[in-house]
């Protein structure tokens, strides 16, 4: 695919080799250098840990069902490494890389009309170390878990004999370096790799979002690294930092460990709301409002993630000094946020919105982020936080911007690219249907657990008073309908790979790069680096009956070029 | 990117790429450092109270600029890499006066030792029993 | 779509594949297929290490943060033990450290200009430097363990030696002391007094005990109960370590050793690291992969070893030289 040839519609009959197709056999795979390869492969291996985290969420809820034990078999420790594993695999195998590693990787340096990322063999060696990673978590399970919460908290991190405490924290620190060279390997690209023509204010807002969290990347996650070592020496050699009757504190581990993980929420987050840039304003058929706001915002809400550590610690002994300033910095970050989400809705008004499935995967982001990112302002605040902090509220808050908005966005992007990676339309009816119901599932799931925080339900707990049994099973039979709604999704998508239509290149009228390529996008990507403009203006586009896709019309590209928008 | 210098280029080859110290940088600052470092051991045997920390930071300081500067060719480099560099910095800095202000807030709740009788009965039931003991924080 | 800038693409066309693109890439076989030019290879490589430095500086930074708290805590505590640490010989490492940095500098200067031996010769001793580094250290450290100078509790418990080793047996024979009888002081009496009061041996005895590995037993509370002398000079103890033999010894000094036991063994672990890619460069240099076309991995080493040069100058101030 050279430069556009807009007067005749991709044939994709004379084009049948493309990035699957290139070259064959396991080694192929293995050891290429291929970034949309090893996005695919990324996405996979998500996926997998996605189902997997996924079984122990249910384990979770079913336990719950009832106070006291409910499984046979299921004790109080037993529960806790349930929970522990949930959070654990989903925080560090799932969210964290998944958009960033497996979209990202696809997407990418397609968007910009690069070949490749910068560091192509990094890049493969990302991928290498989330596996071995995800491999030292299965030594753990196998050593005899760990049932410490996914945020490893000292004294009880260090001092439990619980045997697969040590490997899971190697696992999460290798993990950690996948994170790492990822953010490298992106920030480079977007610096770098951009083609001429594309500024920095006329790249595609999923670029802004991904170069944001990669600078968090790069920046937050060696904190964690250093955590994890310091717990694994702590354990093996005893040298007290974090022990008080040694004169440590445990404190400090709350301070080192939040340091990673609150900026580590915003690389789940930020990625996220790049994607619903773009599926707003490309499903709206509407040039995205405020681009220079969405894109500041991004990178501010990058620095101001490194401010508000303190305000998983207002109970632990903080002093009131850094709960306040701790706490009105986290009142502040909630502004840029705020902000793309009006952005967003702008966009949406007097568009011509197609409801695809991505498009009702961004409106249920618009409704669940609003949810989530509000109840994170009633946590911001000292005053309520004391009574809500360690109960359901919490888990209700974080399930709404990590799952309901986090995976929702990615699960989105996913409908969105699906064609572009695969080739493959898949059935309308089915993708629509199923986000529908994981839209309804989720909202019983984790709003009933909204009342069952503010009533006081701890998390973490095994065993419960009857009193709030009602609001459990509730919220166990919204998860029931969540996981069929999660399972109808892959069968969708499984099923286009069977016998789902031909993709043309631009099956939704998108107007980055990416929609320039063949789907799926040939080995090279581009021979020539295409030239750009505005990427979110639609208007010379039009619908193809032939390929089904939307091609650039040359009359209305010209009219276009005549009267720019910016 | 400049390549190379007029002072060295006489029958040196140019690098294709990327900037060529002059020879007598690399060995001034490495002079530097060595006159630094002997400095700042002979400070540490002197005496000037609050001052010798500020000193030994201070000059560690210096020569970190001078190897960043000089030795990792920060001074010819793209500004974005510095600021990369420095920026690091800022946030590690971010983190140690966060925590020292929270650490030295709470100091005095610390406590700074048993009343006799419950130590008493700490010793006697326990001898020997680890007892974390901290100063009283004093401004 | 993205408006046509038809002046662009013809633009591009006209420099085209072959006179820019495919030309750079026949005539310079290391530049990779997704970058335009040597330089803009070069560009990205060096952003890409520093960007790699920065999570290396956050790496240790976490360290200087915990250092920063446990000073800020325990001032008395790193003032004493600092003393226990060779100024001299961390001022020698020091400048072997520098000097080695000079070298590496030295030796991407001489890739940069082609001169191939002398490149060789200069990261060979970078690697010498290396490795005095890691020798002096290892004296250190083992000078220091067999003191039990070192982190937790094994920083209470007196080093077994030849000498030491008859005093221990009978130690660890002689019964457990009986229970202190209960007296319970006078409610009036300030809560400070007594134990400002008590004589500096007791207080030791105290300190000494307060995390020996059995837990609860003083090794001197037991000695002194069985009548065996306790005194520092004395020779009963022959080989008593210094810091268990001073009464000055301020509570928690263990934490000391246990952030400059960390501290500087991250930092041993990254020169090793620095090593192994110093052999890595030296191997592909001898065998002429580097030019003044091409020096890349060259210089990027040389900013990690840089870095790991520009941590040890922080960490020199903040163990050895604090008065």
């Amino acid at each position: 695919m050279t430069t556009i040839d807009a007067s005749r519609p991709i044939d994709l009959a004379s084009r049948p080799d493309n990035y699957l197709t290139h070259t064959r056999g396991f080694l192929s795979w293995a050891l290429t250098l291929d970034h949309k390869r090893i996005g695919l492969m990324y996405m996979v291996a998500v996926l997998v840990s996605f189902f997997v985290g996924g079984v122990f969420a249910l384990l979770v809820r079913t336990e719950l069902l009832t106070p006291g034990q409910t499984i046979p078999g299921v004790t109080a420790d037993v529960y806790n490494q349930f929970f522990t594993l949930h959070g654990a695999i989903m925080v560090f195998l799932v969210i964290i890389p998944s958009i960033p590693a497996a979209l990202g990787n696809f997407v990418l340096p397609i968007m910009l009309g690069a070949k490749d990322v910068a560091f192509p063999k990094l890049n493969l060696g990302s991928f290498y170390l989330w596996l071995v990673g995800a491999a030292f978590t299965l030594v753990s399970l196998a050593m005899g878990g760990f049932d410490t919460g996914w945020t490893f908290y000292t004294p009880y991190s260090t001092t439990t004999t619980t045997g697969g405490v040590i490997p899971v924290l190697f696992g999460v620190f290798i993990l950690g370096f996948s994170s790492i060279f990822t953010g490298m390997n992106f920030v480079v690209t977007v610096h770098k790799l951009r083609p001429p023509g594309m500024t920095w204010f006329r790249m595609p807002l999923f670029l802004w979002a991904i170069y944001a969290t990669a600078i968090i990347q790069v920046l937050a996650t060696p904190v964690l690294a250093i955590t994890l070592m310091l717990v694994v020496v702590e354990r093996t050699i005893n040298i007290g930092i974090f022990d008080p009757s040694m004169g440590g504190d445990p404190v400090l581990f709350q301070h080192f460990f939040w340091f990673y993980s609150h900026p580590a929420v915003y690389i789940m987050i930020l990625p996220a709301m790049g994607i619903i840039s773009e599926l707003i304003s490309v499903h709206a058929h509407r040039h995205i409002f405020g681009y220079k706001f969405i894109a500041l915002s991004s990178i501010a809400i990058a620095i101001f993630s490194f401010l508000v550590w303190g305000h998983h610690m207002f109970t632990s002994g903080q002093s009131p000094l850094m709960n306040t300033l701790f706490s009105l910095i986290s009142f502040s970050v909630a502004i840029p946020s705020a902000v793309k989400v009006f952005n967003w809705l702008t966009t949406l008004y007097k568009g011509n919105i197609s409801l695809t499935t991505p498009m009702w995967y961004a409106l249920s982001f618009l409704v669940l982020f609003t949810i989530g990112g509000l109840t994170g302002i009633h946590l911001a605040t000292l005053n309520t936080d004391v009574h809500l902090h360690d109960t359901y509220f919490v888990v209700a808050h974080f399930h709404y911007v990590m799952m309901g908005s986090a995976l929702i966005g990615m699960i989105g992007g996913l409908h969105h690219w699906w064609p572009k990676m695969t080739g493959k339309m898949y059935s309308e009816k089915l993708g629509t249907a199923a986000c529908i119901i994981i839209f309804i599932g989720f909202n019983v799931t984790f709003f009933t657990q909204f009342y069952l925080g503010a009533k006081g339900m701890p998390r973490r707990y095994y065993d419960y008073l009857p009193e709030y049994q009602t609001y459990h099973v509730i919220s166990t039979i919204g998860s029931y309908i969540m996981a069929s709604g999660f399972f109808l999704t892959a069968y969708c998508l499984l099923s286009s790979l069977f016998g789902g239509r031909k993709a043309a290149a631009n099956p939704w009228g998108g107007g980055s790069l990416e929609w320039q390529c063949s789907s799926p996008p040939p080995h090279d990507n581009f021979a020539v680096q295409p030239s750009v403009g505005d990427c979110y203006d639609f208007r010379s586009l039009r619908w193809d009956e032939a390929t089904q896709g939307y091609v650039i019309d040359p009359a209305l590209a010209a009219e276009a070029a005549r009267n720019p928008l910016h | 990117m400049a390549h190379g210098n007029a002072h060295d280029s006489k029958h040196e080859p140019h690098p294709l790429v990327g900037h060529l110290v002059p020879m007598w940088i690399l060995f001034a600052v490495g002079g530097a450092l060595l006159v630094l470092t002997a400095i700042t051991v002979a400070v540490r045997y002197i005496d000037v109270g609050e001052f010798n920390m500020v000193i030994a930071l201070g000059v560690a300081v210096i020569k970190a600029t001078l190897v960043a500067l000089f030795f990792m060719h920060l001074k010819w480099d793209r500004p974005f890499n510095l600021l990369t560099f420095v920026g690091s910095m800022a946030f590690v800095i971010l983190m140690m006066v966060f925590c020292m202000m929270d650490t030295a807030q709470y100091r005095p709740t610390q406590f700074v030792g048993n009343p006799p009788e419950v130590e008493a009965t700490l010793q006697a039931n326990a001898p020997g029993a680890p007892v974390a003991r901290f100063t009283p924080y004093s401004p | 779509m993205s408006t046509l800038h038809t002046s662009h693409a013809s633009a591009h066309d006209a420099h085209g594949h072959d006179a820019h693109g495919h030309g750079d890439h026949a005539k310079y076989p290391f530049l990779q297929h997704h970058f335009e030019s040597p330089a803009h290879q070069f560009d990205s490589a060096k952003l890409g290490m520093w960007l790699f430095l920065a999570t290396e500086v956050l790496f240790f930074g976490g360290l200087f943060v915990a250092y920063a708290v446990l000073r800020s805590r325990f001032p008395e505590v790193f003032s004493y033990a600092s003393h226990y640490l060779d100024t001299l010989m961390g001022g020698v490492n020091t400048c072997v450290l520098i000097l080695s940095s000079l070298t590496m500098a030295l030796a991407v200067r001489f890739a940069q200009t082609n001169r191939r031996k002398a490149m060789v010769w200069c990261l060979v001793l970078t690697f010498m430097g290396a490795v005095g580094f890691m020798v002096i250290k290892y004296f250190e450290y083992t000078h220091k363990i067999h003191e039990h100078l070192v982190w937790g509790k094994t920083f209470y418990v007196p080093p077994q030696d030849a000498a030491g080793a008859e005093e221990a047996k009978v130690i660890s024979t002689a019964p457990a002391p009986a229970p202190v009888a209960l007296t319970v002081a006078n409610p009036a009496t300030p809560a400070v007094a007594p134990i400002a009061a008590t004589p500096p041996v007791e207080a030791s005895a105290i300190k000494a005990a307060a995390a020996a590995p059995g837990g609860l037993a003083s090794v001197r509370q037991q000695a002194k109960a069985e009548g065996l002398p306790v005194a520092a000079n004395d020779p009963a103890f022959a080989h008593p370590s210094m810091h268990l033999a001073d009464p000055t010894m301020p509570a928690n000094t263990h934490l000391f050793f246990a952030i400059y036991y960390c501290m500087t063994g991250l930092h041993g672990i990254h020169v090793l690291a620095g090593m192994v890619m110093l052999a890595w460069l030296i191997w592909r240099g001898a065998r002429g992969d580097f030019s003044s076309d091409y020096f890349t991995p060259v210089d990027v080493g040389g900013l990690y070893w840089h870095i790991v040069d520009l941590v040890w100058i922080f960490l020199f101030p903040l163990f050895y030289l604090i008065h």
